[in-house]
């Protein structure tokens, strides 16, 4: 039954007190677990308390208004009294007066929250660029020395604690970049090159999600944000720069399939499969979710989204392969060696 | 004729000891009666109610669409629409009520009352009010032709390139999208032109510029602000336009373009057109209100200048849709700052408003309750708008549900709900019967109860995360209960939108006779008689106060508006032009009779951008043609309005 998780959702989400909202409410951005939103939250909610009194301010005057003398029944054609014209100005002057205080200091508060929110706290040391397609995130991380890059995707790994820069790139139409736990959005534009930082307080997994409409499969372009502690992110990183280790038995033939069928889009390090139009599947292993974190990441949900990717996402660039059950068997098997 | 024809001293009569004179008039302005007269009128009252009934006709399409599309956002995981039928309906939804519905309903109402209120034969421009109707007409025509084979717009009202550019949209679907804005865009455009020149030439003599009737104040500040904000638009789906189909590079980026340009021109006029579609109802509810408050409204100029300086701050506001691209934030605090301070003047209506009730004495007709409840959504929509305004704080709301939300509270708030009252209130203008008032309330409790349990959930799934234009969503997000609401709630408003229609047919059929003046009102519509003769009034009413029709009930009033002697200008169809502050008689308008002209040259536009569209060269030469063989006959000098050198010099 939903209906009471639900109901404590409203909960979450008019207190961002209770539970653990990483997995009930994934893109609840009343919880707060990045130092961006931890700036923004409080006036977050200030607004919302503002907005809130506002409405019952008003709706009270208008009912006590309506109902503070006996109203008139309407009769067609008949001539009533009328009141003098003047009057009321006071109305006006304190309302506007009142309102306009309240809007002076929304302002200042939002100039403030823009100075703690605009730059992180101190120099990323970590830079990933993020480079946004047509329903997938490619995720490449920077380092002053190059042979140290490499690319992953829909899943970025980050040190808890301390900012991460982003290079935020459109690829082919716009998107945006959005980690609501964590922070607002930034559009990736093609022929633009934005800049954003995230910061997350605790390690932990974020669900990302694309924010601005890019066509048919907008709806299933979702990422991951995995904050790892130091120590973990840079044996992670570690991991992300080996070759998977070479296939054997049937993953050595599903190899095979998958550099000639699947290498011209897809990627692994070390193989001759260096396809660049989808997702780098070098550790695909490693990662929790498959398809723009459409699906999560296991063998069943494997072998159905290889095999029928369009039954999954409709409109996606990747085609449903001409290959026996038995090939997309074997594909499925080399995928899984991918760690 | 002699130049003395112009400024001649006209005759003065009185309407009630001599009838005659309306006889006379009634042959001079009256339509012919069948198909020609009904291609060829040029009469305010016809093209307003047909903007109104078009537009309406739009309003149930667009609802009806986004019924279908609830219904697939009903639960997560549903099939109802695939992706691409999702994305034509949201994009067809939204064109459909942003132009197609919103600014014709209240370009309808202005048309029909605009001289009615002013006191006025028609409107300064009457071809070109027939002509603003047609292109409308045939724009609406184009792009649903589109729709219906299938090329509906699939990117949105908003149209981002390059999504909408040919490398990610090949269809037709673009051109259609674009090419019928380009259409829209001129409808407006003479439409706002008509407007502005009527308020500020046709006005009764002696009602100056702080006489003139509120709707007046609303209708003519938005068709202001279109004058501006429209071309921007108009060139950015011709710049789009062009960049599909002669390769050129205004947003192509491989080119040299810039997708942001895009952006720039369409919120240069996407936000003063939020305003240009709600200030004209603003006005709407400050004129009617006060009827049944029993009182003038309070403060006439405070409202009037708020009006206005809502207009000018929305020419500055329209980043706000950018928060999220990039821009340099010091930039961006500045339009955070001004979309913030915009609630100030919007804050004078709502206090002007509820001061009018408090000191009035209610009488609790339906379009009241339509407009005390558009005075609570008003505040709600404002509310949230002024969360959004908050340049981090919209970095987590844009483009989640919150602003779907925000943007229904403006838009059903803001315009339906007033459109509704207003029928309530002017039916018995348009008819010369009562709308009935025991489905009017039945009629108001399910569209208020109905839009608020649809609608107000929103905000939350909007704070949980839920982004807009997705077609579907996973299972445990949080939203699942929230959108079913959400879609019960809609199918609620939606009977309450029913009910309205199933009373307007019914009160049109059998509704009680009204009489001239069924609510008593104060302004110059009611002095005439319901529905009005072809010719509005017998003589030109002479105007000395606010509210002329209470002039013998309101305390110190003076008592000097005529509305029964007055000027004839029975020589042909005229019409009186006084000045733009004072409204003093200056010069008798000669004004044109009915004509097909505006008519075959709207065809004859269609024709073109049909040619255009389908790449037919020979059809577009064609109603390029067209086009300027109807312009010149329109632009023809004629004697009879005193186009010609004989004509002047006399």
């Amino acid at each position: 039954m939903r209906l009471p998780r639900a109901l404590g959702g409203w909960g979450v989400a008019i207190t961002g007190l209770a539970g653990d909202a990483r997995a009930s409410q994934p893109l609840n951005y009343l919880v707060s677990h990045g130092l961006q939103n931890d700036v923004t939250l409080p006036l977050t909610k200030a607004l919302i308390a503002v907005s809130l009194t506002v409405v019952l301010i008003i709706g009270l005057l208008i009912v006590a208004a309506i109902l503070r003398r006996p109203g008139l029944q309407p009769v067609a054609g008949a001539r009533l009294e009328v009141g003098p014209e003047g009057g009321g100005l006071s109305w006006i002057w304190i309302g506007v007066g009142l309102s306009s205080l309240v809007l002076l200091a929304s302002i200042a508060w939002t100039v403030a929250v823009l100075g703690q929110t605009v730059h992180p706290p101190s120099k990323p040391k970590t830079r990933i660029e993020v480079t946004a397609h047509q329903w997938w995130w490619e995720v490449r991380y920077v380092d002053e020395n190059p042979a140290l890059d490499f690319a992953t995707a829909d899943e970025i790994h980050i040190p808890a604690g301390e900012p991460v820069a982003f290079k935020l790139i459109g690829g082919d139409v716009i998107h945006s970049f959005w980690v609501p736990l964590l922070g607002g959005k930034t559009d990736l534009i093609p022929g633009l090159t934005n800049e954003s930082w995230l910061q997350a307080d605790t390690p932990g997994t974020y669900r990302g999600q694309c924010a601005e409409y890019c066509g048919a499969q907008h709806a299933h372009m979702a990422f991951l944000v995995v904050a790892q502690s130091p120590q973990d992110f840079r044996r992670w990183r570690d991991s992300q720069l080996q070759s998977p280790a070479a296939p054997q038995g049937e993953a050595a033939q599903g190899a095979q399939l998958f550099t000639m069928h699947c290498g011209s889009c897809h990627s692994v390090r070390g193989t001759d499969a260096g396809g660049v139009l989808g997702p780098d599947l070098s550790h695909l292993m490693q990662r929790q979710s498959l398809a723009a974190a459409t699906l999560p990441n296991d063998p069943a949900h494997l072998s159905q989204w290889v095999s029928d990717p369009q039954a999954i996402k409709p409109g996606a660039y990747m085609q449903k392969p001409e290959l026996t059950a038995a090939e997309l068997a074997a594909i499925r098997a080399y995928l899984g060696t991918l760690r | 004729m002699s130049a003395s024809e112009y400024e001649r001293t006209p005759g003065i009569g009185d309407s009630v000891r001599h009838p005659e004179i309306g006889e006379r008039l009634k042959r001079l302005w009256e339509s012919e009666p069948g198909l020609r007269g009904w291609l060829t009128t040029v009469d305010h009252k016809k093209i307003g109610l047909r903007y109104i009934v078009t537009a309406f006709a739009f309003l149930v399409i667009g609802g009806i669409e986004a019924l279908i599309f609830r219904l697939q956002l009903s639960w997560p995981n549903r099939h109802v629409l695939t992706p691409e039928q999702y994305d034509q309906l949201f994009s067809t939804h939204g064109m459909t009520m942003i132009f197609l519905y919103a600014l014709p309903i209240l370009s309808g109402f202005s048309n029909y009352l605009w001289p009615l209120v002013l006191g006025a034969r028609d409107m300064a421009l009457p071809r070109l009010n027939a002509l603003s109707y047609w292109i409308y007409l045939f724009s609406g025509i184009f792009l649903y032709a589109a729709f219906i084979a299938g090329f509906g717009p699939n990117d949105g009202w908003f149209n981002y390139v390059p999504y909408a550019a040919r490398a990610f949209n090949g269809g037709p679907n673009i051109d259609f999208y674009s090419l019928g804005m380009v259409l829209f865009g001129m409808s407006t455009t003479v439409g706002a032109i008509n407007f502005v020149v009527t308020f500020l030439r046709m006005r009764a003599p002696g009602m100056s510029i702080n006489r003139v009737p509120m709707i007046t104040w609303g209708t003519v500040t938005a068709n202001a602000g279109n004058l501006f904000a429209v071309p921007s638009v108009s060139l950015a789906f011709f710049m789009l336009w062009l960049d599909r189909n002669a390769g050129t590079h205004f947003f192509d980026v491989p080119g040299g373009g810039q997708p942001l340009l895009w952006q720039h021109l369409f919120w240069m006029f996407g936000h003063p057109w939020v305003y240009a579609i709600v200030l004209p109802a603003m006005g709407m509810v400050s004129e009617a209100l006060p009827v049944f408050c029993r009182r003038p409204l309070v403060g006439y100029t405070a409202v009037a200048l708020a009006t206005v300086a809502t207009m000018v701050l929305g020419f500055g506001v329209w980043v706000h849709h950018m928060f999220a691209t990039g821009l340099p934030p010091i930039a961006l605090s500045f339009f955070s700052a001004a979309s913030i301070i915009i609630v100030v003047p919007s804050a004078v209506g709502v206090f002007a408003w509820i001061a009018t009730i408090w000191l009035g004495k209610p009488v609790f007709a339906t379009p009241f309750l339509f407009f005390a409840g558009f005075i609570l959504l008003f505040t709600m929509g404002g509310v949230s708008g002024y969360m959004t305004g908050s340049l981090p704080v919209d970095w987590q709301l844009t483009d989640t549900y919150f602003v779907v939300a925000h943007l229904h509270y403006v838009l059903i708030g803001i315009n339906v709900f007033p459109v509704v009252g207003a029928t309530y209130y002017w039916f018995p203008k348009f008819t010369g019967k009562l709308m009935d008032e025991r489905l009017g309330r039945w009629n108001f409790w399910t569209m208020f109860l109905g839009f608020n349990l649809g609608f107000f959930p929103m905000h939350v799934s909007g704070l949980l995360g839920m982004p807009r234009r997705i077609y579907t969503y996973a299972d445990g997000m949080g939203w699942d209960w929230l959108n079913l609401i959400t879609t019960v709630g809609g199918f609620v408003f939606a009977t309450g939108v029913l009910l309205f229609l199933i009373n307007v047919v019914i009160s049109h059929r059998r509704g009680r006779p009204a009489g001239d003046n069924p609510w008593d009102s104060p302004s110059l519509e009611w002095a005439t008689t319901s529905p009005p003769p072809p010719y509005n009034f017998a003589v030109i009413p002479t105007v000395a106060s606010r509210y002329p029709l209470w002039e013998d009930r309101m305390p110190r009033s003076v008592r000097e508006s005529a509305t029964e002697a007055g000027l004839v200008l029975d020589h042909g169809r005229e019409a009186v032009g006084t000045g733009p502050l004072d409204a003093q008689p200056d010069i008798i308008l000669k004004m044109p009779s009915d004509t097909i002209v505006p008519f075959v040259l709207a065809l004859m536009l269609t024709v073109l951008f049909v040619g255009l569209v389908l790449h037919w060269w020979w059809l577009a030469v064609l109603g390029l043609l067209g086009t300027g063989a109807a312009a010149l006959v329109w632009l023809w000098p004629r004697a009879e309005l005193g186009e010609t050198a004989e004509a002047k010099s006399g």
